[in-house]
């Protein structure tokens, strides 16, 4: 029922004129999607700016070992357990972590958008075969399955990004599959089916537009959970070694905690707030896009 | 002359205070990491097998640090003018701890039989070996088939244990009942071990020096988790953390604590060394104005001070200053960037990637692999980390499959045994990460160390090994990094702990508590 709603809200909101400003004015509502939004936007102007802030690599010894944090020009953060700048990992890790979401979060809605399309509009043995063939991928725990990826693969950011790819669809198949199956039996299908358009027209034309709208929902938590996902990855050891990520800085801090507290707690708050604001903007979104709940709140 | 009599006698005395006269008694825990599969030392060579059971068994020598050899079970040894016959005289009332008489019967049985079949490290020198014989209940010969320099650095405990030629005669040596309650001569009888949990050791009363040892017990104690053992060290349940078994940050923690004593001593023989493999087979490694440079790029002085807390040495090439016949007369490669990128000019280095592989032994060997990279990057070298586990890391270097590869291998005390292994062109074979993994082939190089191994005399020894490690650190077939220190960590009222080039492995027998 819900996605039937949230289906033909979409299409509201793509078809209307206005449909941007009456879409800002139904995220705004939700004053923490606001704030979700601004961090997000700092990290990534951190992101961007990492290179002109902090033009050396992160991995650079520049002063001694274990500086605490403000106890030293230029090294707002500190030093880490080689000497090395923690305030220029933070900001190139804010680099990997969202190149890493993205472009995971992207090859998974690759895989898993058509992947649901197909067995929701065909169903009959293609479903079943899909759904089998999904089954199998979410019968494994999603982080075991990543670390065995990533350690067969030896540990690179290309095989990162793969290995949370090839965790995080399967949930994206069964959403499409079931918003695609809900959409096929509705009369705009019907009246196009009748004007003799192809499936693939079809598909592609008629019903994937009207399921955008909870994809790109799920697609802003994917993003979130593949940050979480790397970082753990990087704090087992098991990141890229030649990239300097948050989760690799926690990892390599983690033994030294009772001496220098703040080599894992900062990484360690980039990490919460990146997360919380994406998640924050994941929630805005869903009441957005969701036009009972928007109806709900006037 | 009253007064100088006295003023001798009160000098005298304050000698005397400051070398206190040892206590008899007390117990000290001491951590084991990890669990040894075995305590039968004749048949197991791992590390942890070694430290404890190197207190239960004996070897006919001990080494002191600068591993001049000191009585163990033999009491006076000669050597022949030609370098071939060695003869031992051995102790008259050491008895194995189940009460039969110690005798050159013993010794025959465990070099020639017992060890030649077990031991693969010492085989490997028996080929040296013509005759052992018993010349008496007391003596025993051994006869060369050519002069073996480093053959007197054989009998420590590790590498030439005793074992009880009445238990193992005629039985098949690996599974032998008796190798669960190992009976060995030493200063201590093992009495009790629980898996998983301890090791315990009683004090030999019957032990052949008089009034040794002076400790009652000893309790090994099994702690799985590094963090767990610095605790107990810090809570008090364990008096001894051994080289090695906490991680190096908690090293500073633990020492400033008060009555906590800290060495460094107690590897001379092993003379841990640690080198990066260069690979010289393809790519600009085989240039060695590239080695050259890599040697120069790295601040090896940080890496000692930072990864490693302050302990070690920076190695000046292949033979570590604490194994014998070792020379400082070698081009020295200091700190040097903008050396390196000279070099780098000069041979036109393009900017081909170069992949080192760390060593996967922990965060220490994890940092160290970045600060080098970091380094060598400085200068303009393209490098990348693999990132690796102990199997990868294995394959890598034994199917020489990196450019630069971390590693470090014991000396075993003498260039011959521990060092021409890794430098030879006859120890270069696919499938071990042990001999000659860089590929480095120089005639001049082979024609020296066997020439070395084989003359008699020191000074002729001491020559032609001079002369070997001026021609290879000018070639730079492996880019040193450190001599590594594995700091034992004891608390200060355990006296006389580390004395012997081995530490505790056979420390147990000289230590007391002065509590």
């Amino acid at each position: 029922m819900t996605e039937t709603l949230g289906g033909a809200g979409g299409l509201a909101a793509s078809g209307a004129p206005s449909g941007a400003r009456a879409f800002w004015r139904r995220f705004a509502r939700n004053r923490g999607a606001v704030v979700g939004l601004a961090l997000l936007a700092v990290v990534v102007a951190v992101a961007l700016a990492a290179p002109l802030i902090y033009p050396e690599s992160p991995w650079r010894m520049v002063q001694r070992p274990f500086l605490p944090p403000f106890a030293h020009d230029g090294l707002p953060l500190g030093t880490d357990t080689l000497g090395r700048n923690v305030a220029a990992g933070l900001a190139h890790g804010a680099r990997v972590s969202l190149v890493v979401g993205l472009v995971s979060t992207l090859a998974a809605l690759a895989i898993g958008v058509p992947l649901g399309a197909l067995a929701g509009y065909f169903g009959g043995w293609v479903d079943e075969i899909a759904m089998r063939f999904t089954e199998f991928f979410q019968t494994i725990p999603s982080f075991a399955l990543a670390i065995v990826l990533v350690a067969i693969f030896q540990p690179s950011l290309g095989s990162i990004v793969a290995a949370i790819a090839i965790v995080s669809w399967p949930p994206v198949a069964r959403l499409v599959r079931a918003e695609v199956m809900t959409l096929r039996t509705r009369e705009f299908v019907d009246a196009a089916r009748l004007q003799g358009l192809s499936d693939w027209r079809i598909l592609t034309g008629q019903i994937l537009p009207n399921a955008v709208s909870p994809i790109i929902v799920m697609a802003s938590l994917m993003v979130a959970t593949a940050i979480l996902l790397e970082s753990s990855l990087s704090f087992l050891g098991l990141g890229d070694p030649n990239i300097m990520s948050w989760g690799f800085m926690i990892g390599a801090a983690r033994t030294v905690i009772r001496t220098a507290w703040w080599l894992s707690f900062f990484p360690g708050v980039a990490i919460l707030l990146t997360v919380l604001a994406l998640n924050l903007i994941g929630e805005g979104l869903n009441d957005a896009l969701n036009p009972r709940l928007a109806r709900g709140g006037r | 002359m009253k007064n100088l009599l006295l003023s001798a006698a009160s000098l005298a005395l304050v000698a005397g205070a400051a070398l206190a006269e040892p206590q008899r008694g007390g117990r000290v825990d001491v951590v084991i990491q990890p669990e040894p599969p075995g305590l039968m030392v004749g048949l197991l060579q791992n590390a942890p097998v070694q430290m404890v059971a190197g207190n239960i068994y004996e070897g006919l020598l001990r080494y002191d640090a600068d591993l001049a050899p000191q009585p163990g079970l033999a009491r006076e040894w000669e050597v022949s003018e030609d370098g071939l016959v060695y003869t031992f005289r051995l102790a008259e009332n050491a008895r194995w701890h189940d009460g039969e008489p110690f005798t050159a019967e013993d010794v025959v049985f465990s070099v020639d039989v017992f060890l030649r079949e077990t031991h693969p490290r010492l085989r490997a020198s028996l080929v040296h070996v013509e005759t052992i014989e018993a010349v008496d209940d007391h003596t025993v010969r051994f006869t060369l088939n050519n002069p073996f320099g480093p053959f007197l650095g054989l009998f420590e405990v590790g590498t030439m244990p005793m074992v009880p030629k009445h238990i193992y005669e005629g039985t098949d040596f690996a599974n032998n009942p008796m190798n669960d309650t190992p009976i060995g001569t030493g200063p201590f009888r093992f009495n009790e071990w629980v898996q998983g949990s301890h090791i315990h050791l009683v004090r030999n009363d019957d032990y052949h020096v008089e009034g040794m040892p002076y400790l009652d017990e000893i309790f090994w104690r099994v702690i799985p988790d590094a963090a767990a053992r610095a605790v107990a060290f810090e809570t008090g349940q364990v008096d001894v953390l051994p080289g090695g078994s906490v991680e190096n940050f908690d090293v500073p923690r633990l020492t400033a604590m008060d009555g906590v004593c800290v060495t460094g001593g107690g590897w001379e023989f092993f003379g841990p060394h640690s080198w990066m493999w260069i690979n010289l087979r393809e790519g600009p490694t085989t240039d060695v104005r590239f080695r050259r440079a890599i040697m120069h790029a790295m601040d090896r002085e940080f890496a000692r001070d930072v990864v490693w807390n302050g302990f070690g040495r920076v190695a000046s090439g292949p033979v570590s200053s604490s194994t014998r016949f070792f020379s400082d007369d070698v081009t020295i490669y200091d700190y040097d960037p903008d050396k390196a990128r000279a070099l780098l000019a000069e041979m036109a280095y393009d900017g081909t990637p170069i992949r080192l592989v760390p060593l996967p032994y922990g965060e220490t060997w994890q940092r160290w692999g970045e600060a080098v990279r970091q380094n060598l990057l400085d200068v303009g070298i393209n490098v990348e980390l693999v990132a690796t586990d102990v199997a990868g890391w294995n394959q890598r270097t034994s199917e020489w499959d990196f450019d630069l590869a971390f590693t470090f291998l014991y000396q075993f005390g003498d260039p011959a045994l521990g060092v021409a292994r890794t430098y030879v062109s006859t120890n270069i074979a696919k499938g071990s990460p042990w001999n000659n993994v860089s590929g480095y082939v120089n005639e001049e190089v082979d024609r020296l160390f066997a020439e070395a191994a084989v003359a008699v005399g020191d000074e002729a020894r001491q020559a032609l090994y001079d002369e070997v490690q001026r021609i290879i650190v000018d070639d730079v077939p492996v880019a040193w990094l450190l001599e590594l220190e594995f700091p034992t960590i004891y608390r200060c009222d355990l006296e006389n702990l580390v004395t012997t080039a081995i530490g505790v492995n056979d420390g147990f027998r000289d230590a007391w508590l002065s509590r």
